[in-house]
């Protein structure tokens, strides 16, 4: 158990390294003066030499790799170029927003993908299925920003039952919090609900098919504890898998998300720091959103070796 | 050598005998089509300039000239949305078939040599870690936002699913007996992976390819509308949805039909990818 843990462990170093790597060398090997290439055309002599001193540019590549690595180990993510202060500052300012916007999702989310995937499954090729199915080819082929629209104008502006946009912290309130967040949690999961649930679907129809699912049945266990005690639980790891590799999708939901809904969070952030170029900026939220994934998918694995005793062996 | 070509027709057949497709895909079909035929004449189909200002005409409803409406500039809606339709088309196709001609090569060398194998992995499992639309936008702010550069930075992203699928068809295809028996009688690596390996590879690629087509085209979209992709200039589904937004509780339309036509054309692509994956290989039909 120890020994796959760690082993485990150690497949995520190498992984985060090349993350690293690639934030380092995007900025380095884009052909021109990473200088200019930041501050513009117009910039003086002196914003350049700024930027060159903040960044480290003028010593040899490997030296500034080196340097940048050892900084980020001791969790020193740079500083903004535009605002000067430290980006990890900046970042923690705006996460609150974006993981209230992430969890709301993520829960939705497993409380509409689990139960239709399941009765998707059960009700195999009958009119439920269909519907499921239809539903999420439309999740998957209508943009957030599109679904976001749609149920701004639906809930905000024409039966005016919650707020159009904005974001209020839960230290505020649980009421205006949950106003505000539920528009947003809904456009963003939607997606992530039809991908859920068509997986969810599949593992199931895969495990339906199991003798010990007949034998449940066959000595007289109630439906819904076979579909959910028996079959659900067995179907959990390539859900679980979507769930976290569908991660790195809800991230970039989050980033459109905010901007239809107005929230103050890490997308809006990101973005700003795009149209100023303020690339340490953009470089630690990359690095910031990778390392949640890498652990999400961590967690994840180790959760099967903890529930499921065939994985740790193999 | 008449056995050859036989035995390649009797393929080539097989391959091309699609189940009859339902109305959905044939509905899905003529939807693409129409969106593909309206980019490519977009300038014999639109009836003004994109770009055409009038500022007597400034956010005017359809009618029988503008039948989409105008702008906040007066510019005719529909003539924009026909102009988008073509750079929806072109960064789809340019994203689908580039990612798909440099995660190949990769997953078949992963899937091929145990030695690349666990480097090169490693190196995609980084890239997705790094949530497409942030690695686009790294690469947009550190280039000029322009056609090439926005396809670049959505396809960047998309090569990791490919050479992942890629090496997972030749690592189930490797250990079958007629690859096990082309390698005891000698046949190089090069010969096995260009004549038993990349044809298995041909189907799962296409499904893969209709995908990331209407993957490519979304991102886009997508940052378009965060004002981080294709400059403000060029008429795309996602900038004049940008635009719209401004004047959304007024002019709903500007939103909305840039919206419904990117949503039919990705709906139709994943229909088309669905009934794709289900001819080809008739195992997934039944798990959806």
């Amino acid at each position: 158990m120890i020994h796959y843990f760690v082993k485990r462990l150690l497949m995520a170093i190498p992984v985060m390294f090349f993350v690293a790597v690639f934030v380092f060398l995007l900025l380095r090997l884009t052909p021109g003066d990473p200088a200019i290439i930041i501050a513009g055309d117009q910039a003086t002599q002196a914003q350049l030499e700024t930027i060159r001193e903040n960044l480290g540019l003028d010593e040899p590549l490997l030296g500034q790799f080196v340097t940048w690595m050892g900084n980020l180990m001791r969790g020193d993510f740079g500083v903004s170029l535009i605002s000067q202060k430290p980006v990890l500052t900046l970042i923690g300012q705006r996460i609150g927003p974006t993981l209230s916007l992430a969890l709301a999702a993520m829960s939705l989310t497993l409380f509409f993908a689990l139960p239709l995937g399941v009765m998707a499954a059960w009700r195999h090729g009958k009119l439920l299925d269909r519907a499921v199915m239809i539903f999420s080819v439309l999740g998957f082929s209508v943009p957030v920003f599109v679904t976001g629209y749609v149920l701004i104008s639906v809930f905000a502006v024409n039966l005016q039952l919650l707020p159009v946009q904005g974001y209020r912290p839960l230290s505020e309130g649980l009421v205006p919090f949950l106003q505000r967040i539920f528009l947003p949690a809904l456009a963003l999961a939607s997606i992530y609900i039809a991908l859920v649930s068509r997986m969810t679907r599949a593992s199931m129809l895969e495990i339906l098919q199991e003798d010990y699912v007949r034998t449940a049945r066959a000595k007289g266990l109630n439906e819904s504890v076979v579909l959910f005690r028996h079959a659900l639980r067995n179907a959990a790891i390539p859900i679980l898998t979507i769930v976290g590799t569908g991660f790195a999708m809800l991230i970039s939901g989050v980033v459109v998300t905010e901007s239809v809904f107005n929230i103050p969070g890490l997308g809006r952030l990101v973005v700003d720091a795009v149209l100023a170029r303020d690339y340490p900026l953009i470089q630690a939220i990359i690095l910031l959103t990778a390392g949640i994934y890498v652990l999400i998918n961590l967690l994840i694995d180790l959760s099967y070796a903890l529930t499921d005793p065939r994985v740790r062996y193999q | 050598m008449t056995d050859m070509i036989s035995v390649r027709a009797a393929r080539a057949r097989r391959l091309l005998a699609l189940p009859r497709p339902g109305w959905l895909t044939v509905a899905a079909i003529v939807v693409l089509a129409l969106i593909v035929l309206a980019g490519a004449f977009a300038p014999l189909l639109a009836p003004f300039e994109p770009t055409e200002l009038n500022s007597m005409m400034r956010l005017k409803p359809a009618d029988a000239t503008h039948w989409m409406g105008t702008d906040s500039y007066g510019r005719d809606l529909f003539s924009r949305v026909l102009y988008g339709a073509r750079i929806s088309m072109i960064v789809g196709f340019s994203t689908a078939l580039g990612s798909l001609a440099i995660g190949l090569p990769l997953g078949l060398i992963a899937g091929w040599f145990p030695l690349a194998d666990g480097v090169l992995m490693r190196i995609m499992d980084g890239l997705m870690a790094i949530p497409g639309i942030l690695l686009a936008i790294a690469v947009v702010a550190l280039t000029k936002a322009g056609l090439v550069t926005v396809i670049i930075a959505i396809m960047l992203p998309e090569i990791p699913q490919v050479v992942r699928l890629v090496r997972a068809r030749v690592i189930s295809v490797r250990n079958e007996a007629y690859v096990e028996a082309a390698r005891l009688l000698g046949t190089s690596s090069t010969r096995i992976i260009w004549r038993h390996l990349l044809p298995a590879t041909f189907g799962p690629m296409i499904v893969q390819g209709t995908y990331i087509y209407a993957a490519a085209i979304l991102t886009e979209a997508a940052l378009s509308f965060l004002g981080v992709g294709i400059g403000t200039e060029t008429p795309t589904w996602g900038n004049i949805m940008a635009e719209g937004r401004l004047y959304f509780a007024l002019t709903p339309s500007l939103v909305f039909w840039p919206a419904v036509v990117l949503s039919f054309c990705i709906l139709s692509i994943n229909i088309l990818g669905d009934a794709l994956r289900d001819s080809l290989d008739p195992k997934m039909k039944a798990r959806g």
